[in-house]
């Protein structure tokens, strides 16, 4: 490896951000200021160096949280530190919406304006923010651009604090949402429901910080009517959580305490993994194929099959990963069980641990759930310190350990391989696939990746047994499932219910359509999902129904619109949303994202090349294009929402 | 060591143990391959023609450009025949409209954002495929950028870049280990870049010159075949070729001399050399000019 660095040096605030991650250096070869006489005879690197790469982007990111971007100096120092090439690490720097390699303000507002959002005006409120403030500043090559992508563009303010726009925040039950970050030696993050342009404003200029909106979560009872139905800009301050029957997965959710593994004793907590040692790994195993659970982070891979496959492999290192990305517009249900029932994945992550033989695991949290962050990490600590996780869990001679490392703004590394590429420290560009996480995933290792929602499963299908589970729901798709629903409803939030009860019970639930009252469309899936209409009331929510209908449960969105809405924006958006999302990776979504953006843009805007048909024609090749050519998920399934919004609500320019 | 190149080093020396052979069809036709082997690998031995634009026969494959997708019985997408191993039994096929439209869309998707202009085989792609790039019309975004002309050896035009990760990966792992480039940035916006976007001479760059000899693009161009072409004089056809070995040092790298108009206008290597993969350093590359100064008698 050729290192050379460039000529800057870190200011002391930025050595001090980067070596409170990593700790101080052993030598001048890794960055220390001083060259030691040892240093003169030694030359310290090679492959023990070359293995500290993953630290790259938590190391960017103290950098990133203490100044509030990441300067040259800085940046050197990191790569020093990391003996990883400058080239590589500005690769990975540049890849991440919430990394800064410009100047920016230390105080910064991220606003959504993503669909849901916008249902609850978030577009009117950027409009005044746009108005409020300076020119936007334009970061990095933009070629030939309508608008910068997500990220790139940051507004001074008066005050010199900023604000952007921000795909969904995972907030859409408080919406409109934003992300509160100012930089410094105790970086505040906060998320924001109910954001309103004279808040955001006083935010941005330095004002008093509100508490988190989601520290509390409310329990909506089943029985009594919204409150605040029909009402949808009166938004909610707290989310709220409810459910149809017996809550299996949200039980503890708003009884229980966060903070405290006495209270999630009391409230069951770690009968499952007692469980778990009784029935052996294989018994465990059995019990999840018997409840045929499969995973909830949108491939429905049988959960039992995975985590053979991976207890089956001759190579002994393995990994299991808690994946918490959650960026799929639309979603929260993963934000809700980290932040309300965090105890909850410490103790499935050990099961699945025990059951495959992992002795270390992951939690990959998006960088945008900064509470959910806290209050995971704070969980590990206590269940580590009460002998649930280390050397000896729970004095069985087995030894698991959980890590929570950060995402950094990226929606594609809630993929699987991607989360891989950004742990390890590179771009989070998806692996081709074979081979598999099973059987090399993480650092080239067996992996086992499951969702926040199947790892919640794992609890009660270990502790009642895989028959009782398999009996809710229909017998293809079995158990409970969390829906994100919000939008025109009149108490968005997250339910539970049997799988197979239908949209119209769910929306009724969730206190029936708010705004103006009238069902335009819901978004059923995510921005991978599909459109359905009033007509569709009666659509049983299970993978087979809606397979039917060409539509999917995904990650369990529901985004109501009411008939003011205007679809054609909201289509638009979720073309935007994978064009700024796509990684760049592969030809079909770098550019076909871009085209199918610019192809409704045409269209929708009433100035089509040749006729809307031809448009259509055009938008559909690539739709083609993109699901048979791309390499994973995000391109395959970048037209699925166009398509059923072209099909289904007959989209057209009048 | 990067496992293409570990597959060529197995590849030049004769191994004792003879591989499985993995049978699999293609378009119907029955093939043989040694296991470990691409599904591009069996199709080349039935003399199949499949495009490829950021496969190389020296460098792991990035499959990135999608335009040797091809079908395989079973499996939900087209797959990419570069980088997909073969397992006994494949059923392939390697033309039809499935097929057809995917490589269409990826030649119209790069030739409306990228310049094509001198990259070699690409127009005769696009007329095979039919491709009309100019369908996405006249404000199509584009990858157009000010060239990058900032050291003596070579010249840098990224609006002809496809992002085949070529040159990252010799400049990188596969050849060189330097890492002076890496793609940068994110969605449409990715690109090559050093870091903080900092001029060559500032870099890492040794000027090895191994990310020009495998650009298929003409982005990365040494300096004289720019300024011949600039002067509108480069002329492929009225050039010859001669092999010979590099002067230099002890390694004797087999030195491939491009002359025009009894000229050197190019130095490079076989890239089935098995000495140089079709490295060279910067001596090797652009060393040359010494052969041509002679001094008036
Ligand atoms: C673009 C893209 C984004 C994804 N994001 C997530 C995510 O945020 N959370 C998640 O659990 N799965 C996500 N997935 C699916 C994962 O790749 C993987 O299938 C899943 O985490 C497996 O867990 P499960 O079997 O428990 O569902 C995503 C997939 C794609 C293609
Ligand atoms: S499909 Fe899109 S996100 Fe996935 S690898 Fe290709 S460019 Fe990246
Ligand atoms: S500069 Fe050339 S080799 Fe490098 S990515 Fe672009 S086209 Fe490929
Ligand atoms: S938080 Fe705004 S759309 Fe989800
Ligand atoms: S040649 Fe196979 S993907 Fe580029």
């Amino acid at each position: 490896m050729d290192l050379k660095f460039l000529d800057a040096e870190p200011t002391a605030e930025e050595r001090a951000a980067v070596d409170a991650r990593l700790g101080p250096p052993d030598s001048a070869w890794d960055g220390a200021a001083e060259r030691s006489a040892r240093d003169l005879h030694v030359a310290i690197g090679g492959k023990k160096q070359r293995d500290r790469r993953h630290l790259l982007l938590p190391a960017l990111q103290a950098l990133q949280g203490r100044v509030g971007w990441i300067s040259e100096g800085g940046f050197n120092y990191v790569c020093k530190r990391l003996t990883v090439p400058p080239a590589e690490a500005w690769g990975v720097a540049t890849f991440y919406m919430m990394l800064s390699t410009m100047p920016r303000p230390r105080r910064v507002l991220h606003v959504c304006d993503d669909i849901a959002c916008r249902a609850r005006g978030a577009s009117d409120l950027c409009d005044v923010l746009r108005r409020e403030h300076s020119p936007a500043l334009h970061h990095g090559f933009v070629p030939g651009r309508d608008d910068p992508p997500q990220g790139t563009k940051v507004e001074i303010s008066q005050a010199h604090g900023a604000w952007t726009t921000a795909p969904c925040l995972g907030m859409c039950d408080v919406a409109p949402a934003a992300l509160y970050v100012d930089a410094g030696a105790e970086p505040v993050e906060r998320s924001l429901g109910g954001m309103t342009a004279d808040r955001a404003l006083r935010l941005i200029g330095g004002g008093a910080v509100p508490r988190d909106t989601l520290e509390n979560i409310e329990r909506a009872d089943p029985g009594k009517a919204a409150a605040s139905a029909n009402q949808a800009d009166d938004a909610p301050l707290m989310p709220f959580v409810g459910g149809l029957g017996e809550l299996r997965l949200l039980k503890r959710v708003g009884v229980v305490d966060p903070a405290s593994l006495e209270s999630y004793r009391m409230h069951g907590g770690y009968k499952a993994l007692e469980k778990a040692f009784a029935l052996g790994p294989e018994g465990v195993i059995r019990e999840l194929n018997e409840a045929r659970l499969v995973g909830r982070g949108g491939a429905a891979f049988p959960t039992g099959r995975k985590w053979d496959m991976v207890r089956a492999q001759p190579e002994k290192t393995r990994y299991i990963i808690c994946n918490a990305d959650e960026s799929e517009p639309g979603t929260f249900k993963d934000r809700v069980i980290l932040t309300a029932d965090p105890f909850a994945i410490v103790e499935a992550l050990t099961i699945g641990a025990y059951a495959t033989g992992a002795r270390k695991g992951y939690v990959y949290i998006r960088g945008e759930y900064p509470l959910g962050a806290t209050r995971i990490q704070y969980a590990i600590d206590e269940a580590r310190r009460a002998g649930l996780l280390g050397s000896d869990v729970m004095g069985r001679n087995f030894s698991f350990d959980i890590e929570v490392r950060r995402g950094a703004g990226a929606y594609i590394c809630g993929e699987e391989t991607a989360l891989f590429e950004s742990i390890e420290g590179k771009r989070g560009e998806p692996r081709n696939k074979p081979p598999f996480p099973t059987e090399k995933g993480l650092f080239g290792k067996p992996t086992i990746v499951n969702n926040v929602e199947t790892l919640a499963n794992v609890l009660p299908i270990v502790l009642n047994g895989g028959a009782a589970a398999a009996k809710i729901g229909t017998p293809k798709s079995t158990g409970t499932r969390l829906f994100c629903v919000s939008g025109h409803v009149g108490r968005p939030g997250v339910y539970e219910i049997p799988m197979g009860a239908t949209l119209g019970e769910l929306i009724e639930l969730a206190g029936g359509v708010a705004g103006s009252g009238k069902l335009q469309a819901a978004l059923l899936g995510g921005a991978a999902g599909g459109f359905v209409q009033a007509a569709d009331m009666n659509l049983r929510l299970t993978h087979e129904d809606t397979a039917a209908v060409g539509a999917t449960l995904g990650s369990g969105v529901v985004v109501a619109f009411d008939d003011t809405v205007d679809m054609k924006d909201i289509v638009l958006r979720i073309a935007r949303f994978f064009r700024d999302e796509s990684c760049g990776q592969c030809v079909p979504c770098r550019v076909g994202t871009m085209r199918q953006y610019e192809a409704l843009s045409r269209m929708l805007g009433r100035e089509p090349l040749g006729s809307t048909d031809q448009e259509l024609g055009l938008l559909h090749e690539l739709g083609t294009a993109m699901r048979d050519g791309s390499i994973c998920g995000l391109g395959q399934t970048a037209y699925s929402a166009v398509e059923s919004a072209i099909k289904r609500l007959g989209l057209s320019p009048t | 060591m990067s496992s293409a190149h570990q597959q060529l080093v197995r590849l030049s020396r004769p191994s004792s143990k003879p591989k499985a052979m993995v049978e699999i069809s293609v378009d119907g036709e029955a093939v043989s391959v040694p296991e470990g082997s691409t599904i591009l690998d069996a199709c080349k031995k039935l003399g199949k023609d499949i495009p490829t634009l950021c496969w190389h026969q020296t460098l792991t494959p990035a499959n990135v450009c999608r335009v040797c997708m091809v079908e395989l019985e079973g499996a939900r997408t087209l797959v990419p025949s570069c980088s997909r191993e073969v397992e006994p039994g494949m059923k392939v096929k390697t033309r039809n409209e499935r097929v057809d439209l995917t490589r269409r869309l990826v030649l119209e998707m790069l030739g409306s954002s990228v310049d094509l202009s001198i990259s070699p085989g690409t127009p005769e792609m696009i007329a095979e495929y039919d491709a009309r790039p100019e369908r996405f019309g006249p404000d199509a975004a584009n990858v157009a950028r000010p060239v990058k002309d900032d050291n003596a050896l070579y010249v840098r035009d990224y609006s002809k870049c496809i992002l085949c990760y070529r040159c990252v990966q010799a400049c990188g792992d596969d050849h060189q280990n330097t890492f002076a480039i890496a793609v940068a940035g994110r969605g449409f916006d990715a690109h090559i870049s050093t870091e903080f976007d900092t001029p060559l001479p500032n870099s890492a760059c040794v000027y090895c010159g191994n990310c020009i000899a495998v650009c298929p693009t003409g982005a990365l161009i040494a300096r004289r075949e720019w300024q011949m072409r600039g002067d509108n004089t480069w002329d492929e056809s009225k050039q010859t070729t001669t092999d010979t070995i590099c002067p230099y040092c002890g390694v004797g790298c087999t030195l491939t001399l491009h002359v025009q108009d009894g000229e050197i206008v190019k130095a490079t290597s076989p890239f089935g050399n098995d000495v140089t993969l079709g490295n060279l350093c910067i001596k090797g590359r652009f060393g040359w000019q010494h052969v041509q100064n002679r001094e008036a008698d």
